[in-house]
């Protein structure tokens, strides 16, 4: 079916009442529809401006940068390719990525569970709502250098509280910091910590959009609150989780901050790198050698890698959105 | 970089403002020419503790001086300030007229950036060369001859120990007994194990493998580089003696395990004795009352080093950058901050050592009541005397890096001496080139 209305093409006016007549346009009428047609473009230029400036810019001249032997000071020398063989020759490159990949594993996905089951309590109708709501939000509010640096103190091995109360339960200190997975596993409760409550919320905005009939008739149908959960919420959330996933991706693939404070500011990353993530790696590699074409290169690798992995997510989840569509 | 100036808790903030910070460095807060006789802001920026501030030298400077008006900042971390430093050099804005130089930083400045930098024997500052123990001012010259900074403090070295731990586990605890217990780095290992058959539950004889590596090599005249510049610490029997000395160590459990003004518990084992003895630098004196507090007054005590060997660890520089528009000012804060009775007062309070030979003479006979009076002047000045002459490179910063986390990965988490020193080779060839 189709529907033809007589309307002006989107942004142009109308001619304005008594402004000359319809059989001549004037220059007048020429600049109103000039203005039309431009005026959109001048809306969206602001964003569009910056972004070129802080976004597109800094985006190619890092490539630029990412093909030339380049430390701060001096002039940039030529290399061609050079640092990307450098980089994917390098150990140290593939322990970054894997311990990314793990540290994003061991916070990501404690995170959105936790997230989701926190949503849930507090979809009921609880006393104090309000306040649960705002003290999820807290962390998140929180900066990571203070955070961090609290929970590095936590996770001391001489002083630590969390070494004293497992001390209380009979299990002998731990060095959390020195240790291959332990560290990997105090950053990844910084990053839980912080992130968990943001999650939550958006789940619970998510879980307040379902249908309350919904709810209703599988009661009526003899549901339990689990069967609710499992077969009423989680269809419902579908979308809202692909969001959570995609965004926790992007920012374990970043993680940055927590590693570098929780190192006591090294961007080594602990005694054999063992937290040491590609954005502590590419921090270490412009920062701490003053290589910044190779700290480029690691920066370009990082942004198709985040690429890659968002496309995968959404295809990922397009296939099982037209599995469930068929069934 | 692991810098003995940084402060892991406050290095906090700026770690990730420094991004911020390093973007940040376009135009404005440039100082205006000052007429000459006029009124001048001199801006000096420094990291951890010149002692300038803490002892109250630029409001007495500018008590003397009506018209100049100095504003001071500090970064507690070097590792933070020196790249921060480094953009606004190479844009040539947002910088002081007046910053400071880590030691370990002066041979690159020196090698690779003397048109950043004013060459103070054209400035007021010319007179106070000549005045300077004889290695302090050649390390920040060129080949040409210019001079780039003046040197503050150095670093000798001394042994820091608890009285209170050695007495508990029946070691002597005057400085001269125990002085005469170690005379060479095997012997300190020796005591190392007698403290640990007998040592209170919970403390280790030192702090860290890499801390007790450092300390040796700095007594050492080629460390990383030889004569010629280049990068030989892969065959330097020397680093290779140190680093199996404290690989050693840390096997034999003789370490407590904390990094280095890195670990949040290295910190607090000054005031919990999680460790009883360190190798010092005199800057460290300040640094272990600040740590130690007002409980920890008279526990702790200082000591040659083993069979009164002299080295060097730390030490910094004031130099003034090309593009300030004050240098003649400049130049005379420098030359009065570094002059030799300022030196000794800043040694006085906070502990940072003299390099000017007329200020060593002067704290010859300081001694210090929060470390049961050890006689820190005559302790340092000695050390002074019997330490080499470094030869020192642009990329010593970051060879000692990987030694340390080398060392820490023997002591920690249990990797063999042999393959921890093939990968800190590895790491420092992959970074600089051999």
């Amino acid at each position: 079916m189709t529907l033809s209305l007589q309307r002006p093409a989107p942004g142009e006016r109308s001619a304005p009442p008594g402004g000359g007549s319809p059989r001549r346009p004037g220059w007048r009428s020429r600049l109103y529809r000039w203005e039309g047609r431009s005026a959109p473009y001048v809306y969206v230029a602001p964003f569009f401006l910056l972004f070129l400036a802080f976004g597109l810019f800094p985006l190619i001249y890092t490539a630029w940068i990412s093909l030339h032997q380049y430390r701060l000071g001096s002039r940039m020398k030529w290399v061609g390719l050079d640092n990307f063989i450098w980089l994917f020759t390098n150990e140290k490159f593939y322990n970054a990525l894997f311990k990314t990949f793990t540290i994003g594993i061991l916070s990501t996905v404690p995170q959105l569970l936790l997230a989701l089951g926190l949503a849930h309590l507090l979809n009921y109708k609880l006393r104090g709502r309000t306040f649960f709501r705002v003290a999820m939000i807290m962390p998140y509010a929180t900066s990571v250098a203070a955070a961090t640096l609290v929970f590095a103190q936590l996770f001391g091995r001489d002083a630590g509280a969390i070494n004293w109360l497992l001390g209380l339960v009979g299990i002998d200190a731990v060095d959390w910091r020195n240790g291959d997975w332990t560290a990997q596993i105090a950053i990844s409760v910084i990053i839980i910590w912080r992130w968990t409550g943001y999650n939550a919320l958006i789940y619970l905005a998510g879980m307040q959009s379902i249908s309350k009939d919904l709810y209703e008739a599988a009661t009526l149908d003899g549901a339990t609150k689990w069967q609710q959960f499992r077969h009423v919420t989680l269809p419902g959330l579908r979308p809202t989780i692909l969001f959570t996933v995609v965004v926790s991706t992007i920012g374990a693939s970043q993680v940055f901050g927590e590693p570098l404070i929780f190192g006591g500011g090294k961007s080594d990353g602990g005694a054999v790198n063992q937290y040491q993530t590609l954005g502590l790696f590419m921090y270490q590699q412009g920062w701490t050698y003053n290589a910044l074409g190779r700290a480029a290169a690691v920066a370009w690798v990082m942004f198709v890698l985040i690429i890659g992995l968002v496309w995968l997510n959404t295809r990922l989840a397009r296939r099982r959105q037209g599995k469930l569509g068929q069934s | 970089m692991q810098t003995p100036r940084s402060n892991p808790v406050a290095l906090a903030a700026l770690a990730l403002s420094s991004a911020l910070v390093l973007t940040a460095c376009g135009g404005g807060g440039e100082a205006e020419p000052a007429a000459s006789g006029g009124p001048v802001e001199l801006k000096v920026s420094l990291f951890g503790t010149f002692g300038y501030d803490e002892v109250g030298l630029f409001k007495e400077y500018e008590a003397a001086n009506p018209g100049v008006k100095i504003a001071y900042e500090s970064t507690q971390g070097e590792d933070k300030y020196w790249p921060a430093l480094q953009t606004r050099l190479s844009s040539g804005s947002g910088v002081a007229d007046v910053q400071g130089i880590e030691v370990a930083r002066i041979a690159d400045v020196v090698q690779n950036q003397q048109d950043l930098w004013t060459d103070l024997r054209e400035t007021p500052a010319a007179d106070s060369i000549a005045n300077y123990i004889p290695w302090k001012e050649p390390a920040a010259t060129t080949e040409d001859g210019a001079v780039l900074g003046l040197g503050t403090d150095i670093g000798p070295m001394g042994i820091c120990y608890r009285s209170d731990l050695l007495g508990a586990a029946g070691l002597p605890t005057d400085p001269q007994q125990l002085a005469a217990r170690m005379s060479s780095w095997d012997d300190y290992v020796a005591l190392g194990n007698e403290f640990k058959a007998k040592a209170p539950a919970g403390t280790a004889w030192m702090d860290s493998a890499g801390g007790f590596y450092n300390a040796m090599v700095s007594t050492e005249e080629k460390i990383y580089y030889d004569e010629g510049g280049n990068l030989v610490f892969e065959t330097n029997p020397a680093v290779k003696n140190a680093f199996d000395t404290a690989a050693a160590a840390g096997q034999a459990g003789l370490t407590a395990k904390l990094e280095q003004f890195v670990d949040p518990g290295w910190d607090a084992g000054f005031s919990s004795g999680s460790f009883a003895t360190i190798a010092c630098p005199s800057w460290m004196i300040g640094y272990i009352k600040g740590k130690a507090g007002d409980a920890g007054s008279g526990k702790w005590n200082v000591t040659s080093l083993p069979g009164g060997a002299g080295g060097n660890w730390g030490g910094a520089y004031l130099g003034i950058p090309a593009v300030s528009q004050n240098k003649e000012e400049a130049a005379k804060l420098i030359a009065w901050l570094t002059a030799p009775e300022q030196q000794a007062k800043v040694f006085n309070e906070v502990g940072n050592f003299p390099s000017t030979t007329e200020a060593i003479d002067a704290v010859a006979g300081t001694t210090d009541p929060y470390f049961n009076n050890a006689p820190i002047g005559e302790i340092f000045s000695k050390s002074s005397q019997a330490a080499p002459v470094q030869i020192l490179g642009p990329n010593d910063g970051v060879v000692k890096n990987a030694m340390a986390q080398a060392l820490l990965s023997v002591e920690a988490n249990g990797v063999s001496p042999a393959d921890a020193w093939t990968a800190a080779g590895t790491q420092v060839n992959n970074q600089v080139g051999a």
